[in-house]
């Protein structure tokens, strides 16, 4: 009998679901505080971009006008994207990495259900990707050479942020081609080779006619266009294209690719 | 104690409770493979089941359709008298999985800390590595914890939401005899709170020690279902031996259960499903003496009950 009262200490009416799919702060700090232990996610996506960002803007045209800021502030906005995106593809890529391992399926057995879980790393890209582009302006704003007016900054950083989401679609995509831990060492020189082709390391007026036009195709060009826009007035029609097209693309892909691997949740 | 949110459990007086698992004509197909071919079970609150059966009796399926990570092919699944997965949105169904996987870059806190935080209510993270007897290992990664202890922050993690139904599947697969018996003196500990808990095994002498009822599954259908004893008298029976000389086999095989009958010298042994109505006649009706009864080990019984096609083993 007092097994069977005992049993009964728990009332199934009161219990609750949680609000917001289960997404809450305490997970989403644990997410960043993993990100940050990983020494190749920091060296990469902070002092790969910030080191270039010393490279360039301290050549001689640094100083040149660019917009309604300088040519080092333009070189400040493009590495913050490049850290930025190359962070969140390395999230994205830990999707499938965890669905491997069995996490999701641990998941499962919690009120957190698969959109949510993807959310939640939408927000972590997101967030990660909003700490790399604070540093990486804190740390070229104490170098003093990039000037824009204040809005500016702000601007350029809260849009690049946005546009980090399209790598996280991609890092998810290419987790789920590349099996295992190898993805990110595909993602690494291949955010660094769309990099250079998009005019993110080299502005696009030093390539000549042909590389331009292809340039112009590539996922990296659409979105620094974006980025910069902000502190150049300018953003052509197609680089916009090319940005909204490229993440749909992605986003595709990463759905395509996650909707093949539901054998076993 | 893990998210009581009443000292006094409610009154149970003249309400029935629903059961913590019923499923009803269940069968699940993976294209022409019949996992589950028709299972009826009803299992109520505060009872500890296992689940036995040999490898592809269809334990894990079933499980995973309490847990609702896979839906029938036909019949219905309810736990607690709700839908599977809304029991797990409310915390009262949780498991410990053979494949559910843990993030190797995070300490065994924090893997609790994030797994209790996506429940609308949870208990304390210490307290339940404290039950699961982990506590002193809370700050390892759980990449460096043995495959014992990672099952054993399994245990934690559901046990975080405090539920009243536990599903165990195979739990103790890979560990050693020693992080098995910590295992279960974990889980039995935590059972003394009058938890449900159902878990499946291939482990006989687990079913046995460790279960009130054990269920035997064998090619998805449930093939008995009872206490241990009762397995065991209902596989194979039992062996009543007794010093009796010229013992009259003749009567001693009509009576009622009595498979066959054995003359070693002056003893006699009967083989039965119903010792208890031969050692009753062989203690009153005849000179018989120094009654011994056996039953068969449960392993026989298991291999009688899910062996190839019939008890045809020796």
């Amino acid at each position: 009998m007092s097994a069977v009262s005992q049993s009964l200490r728990i009332d199934p009416t009161t219990r609750k679901v949680p609000p917001f799919g289960g997404i809450n702060p305490t997970l989403l700090a644990i997410e960043v505080r993993r990100m940050l232990r990983n020494r190749r996610t920091v060296v990469f996506a902070l002092l790969f971009p910030v080191g270039m960002y010393f490279i360039f803007a301290n050549q001689s045209y640094g100083d040149q006008l660019v917009g309604s800021g300088n040519v080092a502030a333009y070189i400040l906005v493009n590495m913050a994207l490049y850290g930025a995106a190359l962070t969140a593809a390395s999230i994205g890529s830990m999707v499938a990495m965890e669905r491997a391992q069995g996490w999701s399926r641990q998941l499962r057995l919690t009120p957190l259900n698969p959109a949510a879980y993807i959310v939640v790393k939408a927000l972590v890209a997101l967030l990660m990707g909003g700490i790399v582009i604070a540093l990486v302006n804190v740390i070229a704003a104490s170098q003093g050479r990039a000037q824009m007016p204040t809005d500016v900054w702000v601007e350029c950083a809260v849009v690049t942020v946005v546009c980090t989401l399209t790598f996280a679609a991609l890092g998810v995509f290419i987790g789920y081609v590349v099996p295992g831990e190898n993805a990110m060492q595909i993602l690494g020189p291949g955010l660094a080779a769309l990099s250079f082709l998009g005019g993110v390391f080299i502005p696009l007026t030093q390539y000549g006619e042909v590389m331009r036009q292809v340039a112009y195709w590539t996922p990296m060009y659409g979105v620094s266009e974006v980025a910069r826009s902000p502190l150049t007035h300018e953003l052509p029609w197609y680089a916009l294209v090319n940005a909204v097209a490229w993440f749909a693309v992605f986003v595709a892909g990463a759905a395509w690719r996650m909707s093949k691997d539901t054998a076993r949740v | 104690m893990i998210g009581i949110q009443t000292a006094a459990g409610p009154s149970d007086t003249g309400v029935r409770r629903a059961p913590a698992v019923a499923l009803r004509g269940v069968t699940k197909a993976f294209g022409p493979v019949q996992a589950v071919r028709g299972i009826d079970l009803e299992i109520n609150q505060g009872e500890v089941v296992a689940f036995l059966g040999p490898n592809g009796a269809g334990k894990t399926t079933s499980i995973d359709l309490m847990l609702g990570l896979s839906q029938p092919t036909a019949g219905s699944v309810q736990v607690l008298g709700m839908q599977p997965r809304e029991a797990v949105a409310r915390g009262l169904v949780s498991a410990v999985m053979q494949t559910g996987g843990l993030l190797k870059d995070l300490t065994v806190r924090e893997t609790a800390q994030y797994m209790a935080s996506l429940f609308a209510a949870s208990g304390d993270v210490d307290d339940a590595l404290a039950r699961a007897g982990i506590s002193g290992i809370a700050d390892r990664k759980v990449v460096k914890c043995s495959g014992g202890e990672q099952q054993r922050l399994r245990f934690a993690l559901a046990l975080l939401p405090d539920p009243a139904l536990l599903l165990l599947d195979e739990p103790t697969t890979g560990m050693d005899v020693e992080g098995r018996r910590e295992f279960w003196r974990a889980i039995r500990e935590d059972a003394k709170q009058g938890r449900t808990v159902l878990f499946a095994t291939h482990y006989l002498e687990e079913a046995d020690q460790y279960a009130d009822r054990i269920v035997l599954v064998r090619k998805g259908l449930v093939v008995a279902d009872g206490s241990g004893a009762e397995i065991k008298a209902l596989a194979s029976g039992r062996t009543v031996r007794a010093t009796w000389p010229q013992a009259d086999t003749a009567a001693l095989d009509a009576i009622g259960g009595v498979d066959s009958v054995e003359v070693r010298g002056d003893s006699v042994l009967v083989h039965t499903k119903d010792s208890d109505a031969v050692a009753r006649w062989l203690l009153t009706n005849t000179p018989a003496r120094d009654l011994e009864i056996n039953a068969k080990g449960i392993e026989e019984a298991f291999l009688s009950l899910t062996g190839a096609d019939g008890g045809d083993q020796s």
